[in-house]
């Protein structure tokens, strides 16, 4: 069984937002028509996008650090917004376990995003349907495209490599080799819906220097160097 | 989460339509145990019908809650797993079944059909208010399952969820059905006035064992299992949208707290002991106003009531849109 999802390393996040407007630029211009945008370049813009960075800070100040989020459907393996959806509109695919909305089935109750604890989904106020992350299915399920474009929008975009793509029900893929050894977690465990996104945690990267490195505890030079200077000229003073 | 009114009056409207009904039929049982004097075939037919109205008029503010209401009828689809779909197909069939109980008793269809022991004569309309009973308590549940089947929203996932539904519902409809036998100087509006009490009471006690569940709650999801960082202090700088989005519109209310307090002291005021006083009033003084106005006042508690049984929801998904900056 193949699951498609993303691994997100917050330790690389720099919060840029390259993900979110690639995202909204492909998904926008794609097969299934415009995400809207309310108000563009007004003072309250709003619209519907599928993925978001959020920005939260950690500690008080000044032990403060910041932590770039970013925030799309976790595709869960145990999707609690499929069996609420009256219609049939959302489903997993079977075959990938990509979390989908039937654009032409849904009749916009909303009754799915109360049943999402994450809020991955978003009304569409002018298709009046409900949208949410598709991993890019148009991307990733197109055999014209080249293997190394076959890869969500998101993580094409990503500059500093923050986002990987891929099965992690295969042991030896890239993103499960990431979740397994560099600590790997998924958002609200407590609700038992397994995401099948992942997020890195941040990491400290700590250099500790030994005084040995710094001062040679056995110089030999040091050790048999047993001459006082009294002001004469050393080597030091005539080579250069 | 934000109280939307096709919400709020579908519920209500329906909570009393089946109310209704369920008081007409209460009255049919009664009289057949001859435990009360058998009402005018008209006097159901017109309870029944203004049930279906109110069930009407709950179903067309149901569609303004959806965005694509001509695809409404894709939604009996999923009945084996949505509660919503089982409250779309079960609607239908309270309507038509209110809808068969008042055209039997319009029409006079009472004549036996068959006899059960001594002395028990079922008829038509006997068996259509056993099986409308049975599809309004579903109706009920289905209708409340569909709140208290969201286990995130641990203010709804509870039973206590489940009863404040019927019971609310219930004392509504006995309400009006009081309301109505005594307009027309019917001698039930005693036995109704007194089974809309008792239900107002059971549904005080259920809504306020409601609240007390609510206030206890302990919140499992914490904004450090939201973003998985182990820190006591963890504050949100950014949610990514300036001008909100669907997230901060569809899961608060956008009231201030002090306005919500107000409406939950208004519904505790307005749906439990006005009406009560006022049947009470009603009953000493044989007026045939006054359960008018205890419904109706009940009413408006009850809508105040589900407004705020809305917004004292609080949504995990709102521990990633706590500020903008």
């Amino acid at each position: 069984m193949t699951q498609l999802a993303l691994v997100i390393d917050l330790n690389v996040c720099v919060g840029c937002h390259a993900c979110v407007t690639s995202c909204k630029e492909w998904n926008t211009s794609g097969w299934a028509g415009p995400l809207v945008d309310q108000n563009p370049y007004d003072g309250s813009p709003t619209g519907t996008f599928f993925n978001r960075v959020q920005t939260f800070e950690v500690g008080t100040f000044p032990n403060t650090e910041t932590v770039h989020f970013p925030k799309s459907c976790l595709h869960c393996e145990e999707p609690p917004c499929v069996p609420v959806c009256p219609t049939g509109a959302s489903y997993k695919r079977p075959d990938n376990g990509v979390v989908l909305v039937d654009y032409d089935k849904c009749i916009g109750c909303k009754y799915c995003s109360w049943a999402c604890p994450y809020g991955a989904r978003e009304v569409d106020e002018q298709q009046k349907v409900m949208k949410k992350c598709t991993l890019c299915i148009d991307r990733i399920s197109d055999a014209k495209l080249s293997e190394r474009d076959r890869q969500p929008a998101c993580v094409m975009a990503c500059p500093t490599s923050a986002r990987l793509f891929g099965d992690v029900h295969d042991p030896d893929s890239e993103v499960s080799v990431a979740i397994r050894e560099r600590g790997g977690y998924q958002l609200m465990p407590e609700w038992g819906t397994k995401p099948a996104n992942h997020y890195l945690p941040r990491q400290k990267t700590r250099m500790h220097i030994d005084p040995d490195e710094l001062t040679r505890v056995d110089n030999p030079l040091r050790k048999e160097d047993l001459t006082t200077y009294t002001g004469e000229e050393t080597l030091d003073d005539v080579a250069w | 989460m934000h109280p939307a009114f096709s919400v709020i009056f579908l519920t209500t409207l329906i909570g009393a339509g089946q109310g209704l009904y369920l008081a007409m039929v209460t009255g049919q049982l009664y009289a057949v145990a001859r435990l009360l004097p058998p009402q005018k075939d008209q006097f159901y037919a017109i309870g029944s019908m203004v049930a279906l109205v109110l069930l009407i008029a709950g179903l067309v503010a149901s569609f303004f809650h959806l965005g694509r209401p001509e695809r409404a009828w894709r939604a009996a689809a999923k009945w084996r797993t949505s509660w919503l779909s089982r409250e779309v197909i079960v609607l239908p069939i309270v309507m038509a079944l209110v809808f068969a109980y008042g055209a039997a008793h319009w029409m006079g269809w009472t004549q036996p059909l068959f006899q059960l022991g001594e002395s028990l004569q079922v008829d038509l309309t006997l068996l259509l208010g056993i099986l409308g009973t049975l599809a309004s308590f579903a109706l009920f549940v289905c209708t409340a399952m569909i709140y208290a089947d969201v286990k995130f929203l641990q203010e709804w996932h509870t039973p206590l969820t489940v009863s404040n539904f019927i019971f609310l519902g219930a004392a509504s409809g006995f309400m009006l059905a009081t309301a109505y036998s005594a307009y027309i100087s019917n001698p039930l509006a005693a036995f109704y006035g007194a089974w809309a009490v008792i239900l107002t009471l059971a549904g005080l006690v259920s809504r306020l064992a409601h609240l007390r569940h609510n206030a206890r709650l302990k919140h499992k999801s914490t904004v450090q299992t939201a973003i998985g960082v182990r820190h006591s202090k963890l504050l949100q700088k950014s949610q990514g949208a300036m001008g909100g989005s669907f997230n901060t519109r569809e899961f608060f209310h956008g009231q201030s707290q002090k306005t919500a307090d107000r409406v939950r002291y208004a519904f505790l005021i307005l749906a439990f002991p006005v009406p009560i006083l006022l049947i009470g009033a009603a009953y000493v003084t044989v007026s045939s106003t006054l359960p008018v106005a205890a419904f109706l006042v009940q009413f408006v508690g009850l809508m105040a009531e589900r407004w705020s049984f809305f917004a004292e929801a609080r949504h995990p998904q709102n521990l990633y849109y706590q500020s903008v900056a």
